[in-house]
């Protein structure tokens, strides 16, 4: 009774994971998110902040906020929608269904602590706390990556085990939250979604 | 006694061993998404239910929702320590033939 065993094998680990996770995330979508990133905050730098030496937290008047919160919800807006499509191209080419129970719940527990974070985040800057906007920003979207990585293949909780030690340090230097979120957002973004790109090509 | 022994005949079959393959990483899975994710037509995924229900490897959940039948399927306990038992013994296999 000679059967292929190792075709059983392959065929358990293939429905577990299509029945689990989320396949059909690209990594260009990553790089296009670090790029639009870095832009966000060449033009938060350049028209929205001081420099960051010059800050003087007693007065926020200097800083301009709702042009900052605009400036990041375009950022994201960006990042998202390049995202969506992108995955729903490849989601194509997976023959993968877009909107099944893994994207639901990959969705679900990435933006519970995003959301969470983000809530939080506009709470304190409406008070005028903003010290700290760019490293709760780092952590929770880090801690964010983490939880939505049980839900999806690859490596994404390296990346954000990567923006919650990031988002850390920068909470010990104030005044350069800006250079550690562009860091974080931008360049972390880049790299690991070329990583990511170049082992999708592999395959 | 061979390595044989171990090999679950329940689970010697694309089906059932998709089956629980689905419901070891998910808590409940409908009878819609098994029928997706296996790809196979209603009558033939409902007789490999009943056979892994029969087993008590898998239990059934009768729910509606908005007044429309809702099945859900988990494993039970004792399902998931016999494909265990069942893996292993796959593995096993593929060892031996390796070497």
């Amino acid at each position: 009774m000679q059967k292929d065993y190792f075709k059983d094998i392959s065929e358990i680990k293939d429905l577990m994971n299509r029945s689990s996770r989320f396949i059909s995330l690209s990594g260009l979508s990553g790089i296009l998110a670090g790029c639009y990133a870095l832009i966000g905050a060449a033009v938060a730098y350049l028209y929205f902040l001081p420099p960051a030496i010059n800050i003087d937290y007693f007065s926020t008047k200097e800083i301009k906020v709702n042009y900052i919160i605009l400036d990041l919800i375009l950022v994201a807006a960006f990042s998202i929608v390049t995202a969506i499509i992108l995955t729903m191209k490849k989601a194509k080419s997976n023959q993968e269904k877009i909107w099944d129970a893994t994207t639901q719940r990959l969705l679900l527990n990435f933006l519970i602590p995003l959301a969470a974070g983000g809530i939080y985040i506009l709470i304190q800057a409406y008070q005028n706390h903003f010290g700290l906007s760019a490293a709760l920003m780092l952590i929770f979207y880090g801690l964010a990556l983490v939880n939505a990585s049980k839900f999806t293949i690859g490596n994404v909780q390296f990346l954000g085990y990567a923006e919650i030690i990031l988002g850390l340090i920068c909470a010990a230097f104030p005044g350069y939250g800006l250079y550690f979120w562009a860091l974080g957002f931008g360049v972390l973004h880049i790299v690991y979604g070329t990583l990511m790109y170049r082992a999708e090509k592999k395959q | 006694m061979s390595i044989i022994d171990n090999i679950n005949k329940l689970f010697d079959h694309r089906i059932r061993l998709g089956i629980m393959s689905i419901l070891m990483v998910n808590e409940k899975v409908n009878f819609k998404r098994l029928k997706e994710l296996l790809e196979v037509t209603d009558g033939n995924l409902a007789s490999h239910i009943k056979a892994l229900e029969k087993a008590e490897y898998i239990i059934v959940e009768k729910s509606f929702i908005d007044r429309k039948p809702n099945t859900q399927y988990m494993a039970t306990k004792l399902g998931r320590a016999e494909f265990k038992k069942h893996i292993e013994a796959l593995e096993n296999i593929i060892k031996k033939q390796m070497n």
